[in-house]
């Protein structure tokens, strides 16, 4: 890894700087608020690095374009934010099914509809339980901060290929456009492995290769989907990612991703000030979900609060995790809103006192 | 005795699935002995389209990648974009590429993408069992225009070749048959022209092929190849509508 000189940049420009210094020299989209930022740095910057930027004409374009680069090997990545995403669902599966690596951003916007460009969880449910059709899922990441969408950036990369699978990176209007000091840095290894298998080249001096989904043969299809199958679980036992604050000794355990994690900190923080245990898991993959951390859950632990910027979606998650009768709770507002530090910190308050009786 | 004709190298050994008098096996042929002319077979890549061909990888002894439905123009984009000294073709269905695919045809079209296309013009939909295609005639019966296609409720069939040939984009754009010998030495000499494009950095390159569907046509493949001299000729006429000899966008 190379250090580079520090940068203070919008969490969306983090996102592309972090990818070309990832080895990512192509990339396709399709303009959304609010992740412009990100095509726009891209198209000022991969032909500084003799990379290709191209304007698709929609996201169902721009996402297969992205297949059709994937196989040949090379690291491509594509953004867009809700309604671009739900056109993409179509590709995000048969990249599944294809077994190929990318990334995706999605610089999440209210929904449903065209809804608003502020920020929003509410595409929890879309990124992490499939989205498109068939038995899949992605790699999902859930960075809270700038430099998280850059370290996170690279990370998606790497796990991309690791499991030929699609990855990936869900922030929000907030994140994208918040500008923050980054320390940006150079992996060591910048592109794939050019001997893989399954590269789509040319079948000079070797036997043609094939990348498809369809699977008709007897038995076939059920083989390939216990393929992908084990891949997740693979995931789930290997690539989890998770941080947790004061949970030794917490009463209370806050729940929150993304923006939202960010804000619960700040109230979690004054909380302890004022003596309350309470602590803080951030499932960081939100695919695979951290599901361990809510299995061993400290004895102190009495009950557990989700936040989110939606009317319920991770909570879903939190409570299948959990084997204990901890109660869960729910704290949330859809799009169309962002909650403020008071607003969390009044519900731990509140919380922390059914506790404490 | 001497072999006069013989398997193109670009093919496997494999037998086609097509139905008795489908014309889908005639343009492979025609597309690979295209690919051996150039000694294409070791750095080409196909682009497979959901429809009757989509075993393409099946029959051609080339790296294959099979795309969604009507997207094979877009995947064949991203493919090109980075194997820039590859060649890359893709082979669609009307429903593939003048229904579903609409918007990635014309887009890659107009960029003039390096690519170069084969649109299979069967004026049905094969694979999906006989429903009315873009390009079904008015009066054809499909299984969804069963009274024929009527143009107040379905609209006209559409011509994709004049569509493309109207922009700046292509390079080569032609329409070919493949109901006669004459027609399949045109056809031939054509598809070849359409490869020779892109080795030569031309530009996208785009050959409709008008054929048959016996089998969704409820017809004999002598019937069947018949229509498309009588009744789809004289509505997609043949030739080669768009030729750059100068190539300026690329
Ligand atoms: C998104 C989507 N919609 C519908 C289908 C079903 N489908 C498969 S092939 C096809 C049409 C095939 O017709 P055409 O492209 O004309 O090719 P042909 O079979 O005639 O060669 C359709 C509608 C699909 N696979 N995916
Ligand atoms: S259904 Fe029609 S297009 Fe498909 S293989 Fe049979 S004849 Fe050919």
């Amino acid at each position: 890894m190379t250090a580079l000189k520090k940068v203070f940049l919008k969490g969306n420009e983090a996102i592309a700087l972090a990818a070309i210094n990832a080895g990512c020299h192509y990339y396709f989209g399709y303009p959304i608020t609010p992740q412009n930022e990100i095509p726009e740095y891209m198209a000022k910057h991969l032909p500084e690095v003799g990379g290709e930027f191209l304007q698709a004409e929609s996201e169902i374009a721009s996402i297969n374009m992205m297949l059709g680069a994937a196989a040949t090997g090379v690291r491509v990545m594509t953004s867009s934010s809700g309604p671009g995403i739900s056109l993409m669902q179509e590709g995000f599966s048969y990249i599944a099914g294809n077994e190929l690596p990318g990334v995706v951003v999605n610089m999440s916007r209210q929904g449903p509809g065209l809804g608003g460009i502020n920020a929003t969880q509410g595409d929890y449910f879309q990124a992490v339980k499939g989205g498109g059709h068939g038995d899949y899922h992605l790699i999902v990441l859930a960075p809270h901060t700038g430099q998280e969408l850059y370290d996170l950036t690279i990370k998606a990369f790497e796990l991309s290929e690791k499991y030929r699978c699609l990855t990936m990176l869900l922030g929000d209007a907030v994140l994208g456009q918040i500008k923050e000091p980054i320390n940006p840095w150079k992996p060591e290894i910048t592109a794939g492995d050019p001997d893989r298998d399954w590269l789509i080249t040319g079948a000079k001096g070797r036997q043609p290769r094939l990348i498809k989904s369809l699977f008709l043969a007897d038995g076939e299809m059920e083989k390939h989907n216990w393929r992908l199958q084990e891949k997740y679980r693979q995931m789930t036992a290997n690539d989890v990612m998770v941080e947790t604050r004061f949970i030794e000794d917490a009463r209370l355990v806050l729940v929150a991703f993304g923006s939202m994690a960010r804000i619960a900190k700040t109230a979690i923080d004054q909380a302890r000030e004022e003596g309350m245990k309470v602590g803080l898991i951030r499932p960081i993959t939100l695919y695979p979900f951290p599901a361990a951390s809510f299995k061993n859950l400290s004895e102190s632990v009495s009950r557990v609060l989700t936040c989110e910027m939606n009317t319920g979606q991770m909570v879903e998650d939190v409570r299948l995790s959990i084997d204990s009768n901890i109660p869960v709770d729910f704290y949330g507002r859809p799009g169309g809103s962002v909650p403020t530090p008071e607003e969390i910190f009044d519900r731990l308050q509140q919380a922390y006192a059914e506790v404490e009786q | 005795m001497k072999q006069v004709v013989k398997r193109p190298a670009s093919l496997t050994e494999k037998p086609f699935h097509f139905c008795p008098g489908c014309h889908h096996g005639i343009v492979h042929r025609l597309v690979a002995e295209a690919l051996d002319f150039f000694n294409l077979r070791e750095k080409t890549i196909g682009v497979a389209s959901v429809g009757c061909s989509v075993f393409l990888y099946d029959y051609f002894a080339v790296d294959v990648i099979e795309a969604p439905h009507g997207r094979a123009s877009a995947v064949a984009t991203g493919t090109k974009r980075v194997l820039k000294d590859q060649i890359v073709f893709t082979y669609q269905g009307d429903g593939d590429l003048a229904a579903i695919g609409t918007a990635e045809i014309i887009h890659a079209a107009n960029r003039g993408e390096n690519i170069t296309v084969i649109f299979v013009n069967n004026s049905i939909y094969g694979m999906t069992g006989g429903q009315m295609a873009p390009t079904t005639m008015l009066g054809q019966r499909s299984t969804t225009t069963p009274y024929g296609r009527d143009y107040h409720r379905d609209g006209y069939p559409i011509k994709m070749t004049e569509m493309l040939a109207a922009l700046e984009g292509p390079s080569l754009v032609a329409r070919v048959a493949v109901d006669k010998p004459a027609n399949v030495k045109k056809a031939r000499k054509i598809i070849r022209q359409a490869f020779q494009m892109q080795v030569e950095d031309k530009g996208f390159s785009f050959v409709e092929v008008l054929s048959a569907c016996p089998t969704n046509w409820g017809m004999t493949p002598q019937e069947a190849t018949k229509r498309v001299s009588d009744e789809m000729i004289p509505y997609f006429p043949l030739g080669v509508l768009k030729q750059k000899d100068v190539v300026d966008v690329l």
